[in-house]
């Protein structure tokens, strides 16, 4: 079944948006869901059944509040940082295999490209810092960058020593290489990599850093910083830095999924699909979710260090080792 | 670089999934709290509300006999007992009891020093009010009758 090119790119650009907007808005239940389960509180129970309708009433509130745009802001960068934020977290998904044949864009440097528009996300958060003129926002879109520039690094090694295993940057090819049963993924090629574990774990801890998720909230902090960078931002403005947030999260467990669970692999070798996509994708998501509520806040110190002196020398030694196992054997 | 950098590592990283384990199981139990306003706790035995009649369970009136011992022990003078003796009847019975809540500090002397233990503490927990004229009177005949009801 073939789909004339304009209607299949319109329906790929609705999909991308209703699927960010629809995991963007659940996810935020899923989490204080999660949360409320993980302290063992039954979470939001209030608006629709389980909470269910908890995201909408979130949203019509967010959307009722004024965007205001503080005096003295440089109020071009403020009203644009949000944008930033968002379009090339969307644009990501274009290239992310969902199935078989269930990808916007199929080229050949899918995994160059996600990761170049990843790193547009660090700007688009310090623009927001820096443009609304709050010393808070600045210090904390400070921090920010610091912590981005640290953990890109050992994330990118990650990457490299998958480029070396997989030999390819498209998406689609790196799934289709993982086929069979679970023990063809990526995360179980020890024989191309023996320390493949430790480099999925680097990878993850690497995700949570990028997309500010607790234990590094520092962005945030919540708690002791106001909103970090977000502080002058009301209504739909915050709105869209957090829907950046949740739709950053699902690229990046995407990410993992497609690189070390096999993508839309089946782990048992029958029905490969979509559903396994997106299975492997939320329980990713669910352990982000987890993570979150089982770890206190890092100290900025300890995140600095855990990446300089940890994850970059241990990520370097996967990139060593998957080099010598290629020379060798 | 220390010595044992590396055992640090997996240490540490162990006791990380140890925590991860320990939330999990936490995530698959029954919720501990109570969906307060639907539901509540049932106040413990020791809890002071304020003061209200003990119901006679045969008549169904207060055991008050009127003697106003508890007005003349109240530290605040908070208690306004009035009663009269009605035919027929050996002891006094009580026509008017108010309690100026907004004076209570809850010590408990009127209960202590009752002869007939006709007052006890009640375990209302949930009073709220925007007209401060609910609590300066609160009619303890009345909210016998109203408990007889």
């Amino acid at each position: 079944m073939s789909i004339p090119e304009p209607f299949r790119l319109a329906s790929f650009v609705v999909g991308i948006m209703a699927f960010v907007g629809l995991n963007a808005a659940y996810l935020v239940w899923v989490e204080r869901k999660g949360a409320g389960r993980f302290q063992r509180r039954p979470g939001p129970t209030e608006v629709g059944y389980a909470g269910l309708l908890q995201p909408i009433a979130d949203a019509v509130k967010l959307m009722t509040k004024q965007v205001i745009v503080p005096p003295g802001a440089d109020a071009t960068l403020f009203r644009l940082a949000p944008v930033l934020i968002m379009t090339p977290a969307m644009m990501c998904f274009t290239v992310l295999p969902f199935g078989e044949t269930l990808t916007a864009t199929d080229i050949n440097l899918g995994l160059l490209m996600i990761f170049a528009l990843g790193s547009i996300n660090v700007m688009a958060i310090m623009l927001g810092g820096w443009s609304s003129r709050n010393k808070y926002a600045i210090i904390s879109s400070a921090r920010v960058v610091s912590q981005n520039v640290a953990y890109e690094i050992p994330m990118l090694l990650t990457v490299v020593t998958m480029l070396m295993v997989t030999g390819s940057a498209n998406l689609n090819q790196i799934v289709q290489q993982q086929a069979g049963a679970f023990w063809n993924w990526n995360l179980f090629n020890l024989a191309a990599n023996p320390l493949m574990p430790v480099t999925f774990v680097i990878f993850f801890i690497c995700m949570l850093a990028e997309t500010n998720r607790a234990p590094f909230d520092m962005a945030e902090a919540e708690s002791e910083l106001v909103a970090g960078a977000f502080t002058e931002y009301a209504g739909m403005g915050f709105g869209v830095f957090f829907m950046a947030e949740y739709a950053n999260i699902v690229v990046g467990c995407s990410l993992a999924t497609v690189l070390f669970f096999g993508g839309w692999q089946s782990p048992i070798g029958v029905l490969p699909g979509v559903w396994w996509f997106l299975l492997k994708l939320y329980l990713l998501i669910f352990t982000v979710v987890w993570i979150r509520w089982t770890f206190p806040r890092t100290q900025f110190y300890g995140l600095l260090n855990l990446s300089w002196k940890i994850l970059i020398p241990v990520s370097l030694a996967t990139v060593v080792s998957t080099a010598a196992v290629m020379k060798v054997f | 670089m220390k010595k044992n950098a590396l055992k640090e590592i997996v240490t540490g990283f162990a006791s990380l999934l140890t925590g991860m384990r320990i939330t999990l199981a936490q995530f698959f139990k029954p919720p501990v709290t109570v969906n307060y306003p639907r539901q509540s706790l049932k106040m413990p035995a020791r809890y002071r509300g304020h003061i209200t009649f003990v119901r006679d369970q045969e008549t169904g009136k207060s055991l008050c006999i009127a003697c106003k011992s508890c007005q003349k022990a109240c530290p605040s003078d908070c208690i306004v007992v009035e009663g009269v003796k009605r035919e027929g009847e050996k002891r006094k019975s009580v026509t008017d009891f108010k309690l100026d809540f907004t004076k209570c500090s809850l010590c408990g002397s009127c209960v202590e020093v009752c002869p007939v233990d006709a007052l006890e503490f009640s375990k209302h927990y949930n009073l709220a009010s925007t007209n401060k004229e609910k609590f300066v009177v609160i009619d303890l005949v009345k909210d016998l009758e109203k408990r007889g009801k």
